[in-house]
């Protein structure tokens, strides 16, 4: 009987456990294989070069490690100012204010929206030539002529001002995610507070802060997945990789397979990157869990 | 019962007509895949025409973008599903790849047939893309392995109205780099953009920094460069990389021109906002779709020096290839034959406002399309030259062009970074 209950719960599992092998481990071992190879993605035979292209990327590719750190660069401004809009924006529609349901449909546009459509958008906002120019005459107006250049096309300041687009385009999940933790709490606790004589700061700190803690980490572990692999965003704010200033993993691995025809080494970058990211999240993960 | 037997009856009948053999007289269909937006609905009237002529339907599959295309194409070549005719995109060594596996008939003996009737109607310079030299470096066996189905040439375009506002000859474009130069500073006067281009996407600073560097060092030494036996460090290099320093300096450059993309150039070139553009013969059709009223004329680019002549890329626009492993080939090619004759491709050019790769068709084009159609005769391409660049050397010498253009880095460091590039790429296929 009891191996019975236990079959039973197997046969239960079964499918996701394959849909999970088919869809992504299979593919993920697949791929590290290729990875093993120096191999054009057309023809049928393939050169094993072990472990070659993994020592390539570690110790010769700097495009790659640069493209890195323009990735990480632009997560670390989605982590901080990002999530930290969102749950502020969040926190606010919680609350009892006029037109809360308005504003939650508004700051749920941009990430809807398509990364092209944004990037064009923002395009034509920012750019001075082929566009309108908003942010200058902005500048002008408000007094600041001297703060007038070209956002996207200044290596200073390109890659934040991708940041910056990002950001707007992705607060809005954010937004959803921390709405719907905060909504979780039960209310009870903050009445409780007030008749202790709870400031509403204090309230915030010992109350919402503490719980939000697993949904803000949910939240940082999807913005960092989400932002390390921004590329659309980039090709139609500045073209591409504007001599490596703007460039990042996916753009590197596109390179590699449509402008090299590497495609075992494009594999192998893919491996990388992932091994990354899990690392990344990972690391997030445990942080958490000390927190709590 | 009835209904039983009805069923049953109806059962064997599915059988009987499912197991039928296929009808002798029934034509096959031919399948074509493309990239080609502008030109698609074209095609599809080409088909029907086809299809009424010869019975054989032709069934042209369009997939964009490009670059979806080119994934496509390769997932099918993995897969042994490529369709009957398809086109390639990308360089030499790609062409080769799939030739290697297999997948694409050797044309020659058709191109041949009849006193090379069907060789002799191309521009030699569109079939040259397409063909495959004796020792070439790919490894591939002589022969002609696709069809121009179009040629272009890649030069820059000027706008006459804004000329003339600059107090400019518009019937006399600049000559010289110096005399292009000098229209910076009144481009910059009158509060203009010079050069637009779709930078951003960095295959066309290589087309024009290859244009510069024949002109100043010749063919030869361009392809000993790229050979290993000249270094990017030669004073030459230097040369071309300086022009690009020139260019920025002098203000003939556009603002943002590292970051723009090709369409947003077309836009502004055609909004006559920009005085000059570089861009391919594929404009021509661009700009009348974007403003219908826009004067403009064709140019090669500007000698830097009268030591050799000035090259621009070109040949052919696009071409189709025919599956080696299709049962239907032959018709395939039959197809094909059609589609390049006379008729046919002084109809694709007139409808799509692209060059015909036949040269008998080229009698009836507007006058601003014989302009890039006269570039041919300067026409080279890096395809034709049967030695490729390594792709790193190739996108540090495009991101080097970026770095001077935005005043990062030197001429001199762009070229040693480069070479280093060079050495580390020729280091790995000794090894290999």
């Amino acid at each position: 009987m009891k191996i019975r209950d236990r079959l039973e719960n197997y046969v239960f599992v079964l499918p996701a456990v394959a849909i999970f092998s088919i869809f992504y481990i299979i593919p993920f071992i697949w791929v590290f294989q290729l990875g093993l190879f120096e191999w054009d993605g057309i023809s049928f035979t393939k050169v094993f070069v072990g472990l070659g292209n993994f020592k390539e990327i570690f110790l010769q590719d700097v495009n790659w490690w640069r493209a890195m750190w323009n990735a990480g660069y632009i997560t670390l401004i989605a982590l901080t100012f990002q999530n930290v809009l969102a749950f502020m924006l969040a926190w606010a529609c919680d609350r009892e204010i006029k037109m809360k349901n308005f504003y939650r449909v508004i700051f749920f546009i941009p990430p809807v929206l398509s990364e092209v459509v944004v990037g064009m958008a923002w395009r034509f906002i920012i750019n001075d030539i082929d566009g309108a120019n908003i942010i200058n005459r902005t500048l002008v107006g408000m007094g600041f002529p001297n703060l007038v250049h070209n956002w996207l096309s200044d290596p200073k300041t390109a890659l934040t001002t991708v940041a910056i687009v990002h950001c707007w385009k992705g607060f809005g999940w954010g937004f959803l995610i921390f709405l719907a933790g905060l909504q979780t709490i039960p209310r009870e606790l903050y009445e409780a507070a007030r008749v202790d004589g709870a400031s509403a700061w204090q309230s915030f700190r010992k109350i919402t802060l503490p719980l939000m803690i697993p949904v803000a980490v949910l939240v940082a572990i999807l913005t960092v997945l989400g932002t390390m692999q921004v590329f659309v965003l980039i090709v139609s704010l500045v073209g591409g990789e504007f001599a490596g200033h703007t460039s990042v993993p996916v753009l590197r691995i596109l390179a590699s397979m449509r402008g090299s025809s590497r495609f075992g080494y494009a594999c192998a970058q893919g491996i990388t990157f992932g091994m990354v990211l899990i690392v990344i999240s990972f690391i997030q993960y445990r942080f958490s869990k000390k927190g709590q | 019962m009835w209904f039983k037997n009805v069923l049953l009856g109806a059962f064997v009948l599915f059988l009987v007509l499912g197991c039928s053999a296929e009808k002798l007289d029934s034509k096959p269909t031919i399948s074509i895949w493309h990239w080609m937006t502008d030109r698609d609905p074209t095609f599809q009237e080409l088909a029907k025409k086809y299809e009424t002529l010869t019975g054989v339907k032709v069934n042209f599959e369009l997939y964009a973008p490009s670059d979806a295309y080119s994934q496509k194409i390769r997932a099918a070549a993995q897969g042994t599903n490529l369709p009957d005719v398809f086109g390639i995109l990308g360089e030499k060594r790609d062409f080769a790849s799939f030739i290697k596996a297999g997948h694409i008939l050797d044309l020659t003996s058709y191109m041949e047939a009849n006193n090379n009737s069907w060789k002799d109607s191309f521009f030699p310079k569109a079939l040259a893309v397409n063909e495959f030299g004796p020792q070439n470096s790919y490894g591939i066996n002589p022969g002609i392995f696709g069809v121009p189905i179009d040629i272009m040439t890649i030069q820059m375009v000027y706008n006459k109205k804004l000329f003339t506002q600059l107090g400019l000859n518009p019937n006399r474009p600049p000559k010289t780099l110096q005399e292009f130069l000098d229209i910076g500073a009144k481009i910059q006067a009158a509060g203009m953009q010079g050069l637009v281009s779709g930078w951003g996407e960095v295959w066309m600073i290589d087309c024009l920094a290859n244009n510069y560097a024949f002109n100043l060092m010749g063919k030869d030494k361009v392809l000993a460069t790229i050979k290993g036996e000249v270094s990017y460090t030669d004073p030459d290099w230097i040369k071309v990389f300086t022009i690009f320093k020139q260019m920025k300096d002098s203000g003939v450059l556009a603002q943002g021109l590292v970051t723009m993309i090709n369409k947003s150039a077309e836009q502004l070139f055609a909004n006559e906002k920009a005085v000059f553009a570089f861009n391919g013969s594929w404009c021509v059709n661009v700009y009348k779709g974007m403003n219908p009223g826009l004067e403009y004329g064709a140019m090669l680019p500007p000698e830097a020096s009268d030591k050799y002549p000035i090259a621009i890329w070109g040949g052919a626009g696009s071409s189709f290839m025919v599956n080696a492993r299709s049962k239907n080939k032959e018709e395939a090619v039959k197809f094909l034959v059609w589609l390049t004759n006379q008729d046919q491709q002084a109809y694709l050019a007139a409808s799509t406002n692209n060059l015909p790769a036949n040269k008998n068709s080229l009698s009836k084009i507007p006058e601003i399309l014989a302009q890039f159609a006269r570039g041919m005769d300067y026409a080279t391409h890096p395809n034709v030259w049967g030695v490729s660049e390594f792709s790193l050397v190739i996108e540090a010498f495009d991101r080097g062009i970026q770095s001077i253009i935005i005043g990062e880095k030197t001429p001199e460091q762009v070229a040693i970074d480069v070479q280093r590039i060079k050495e580390r790429e020729l280091a790995k296929k000794r090894a290999q």
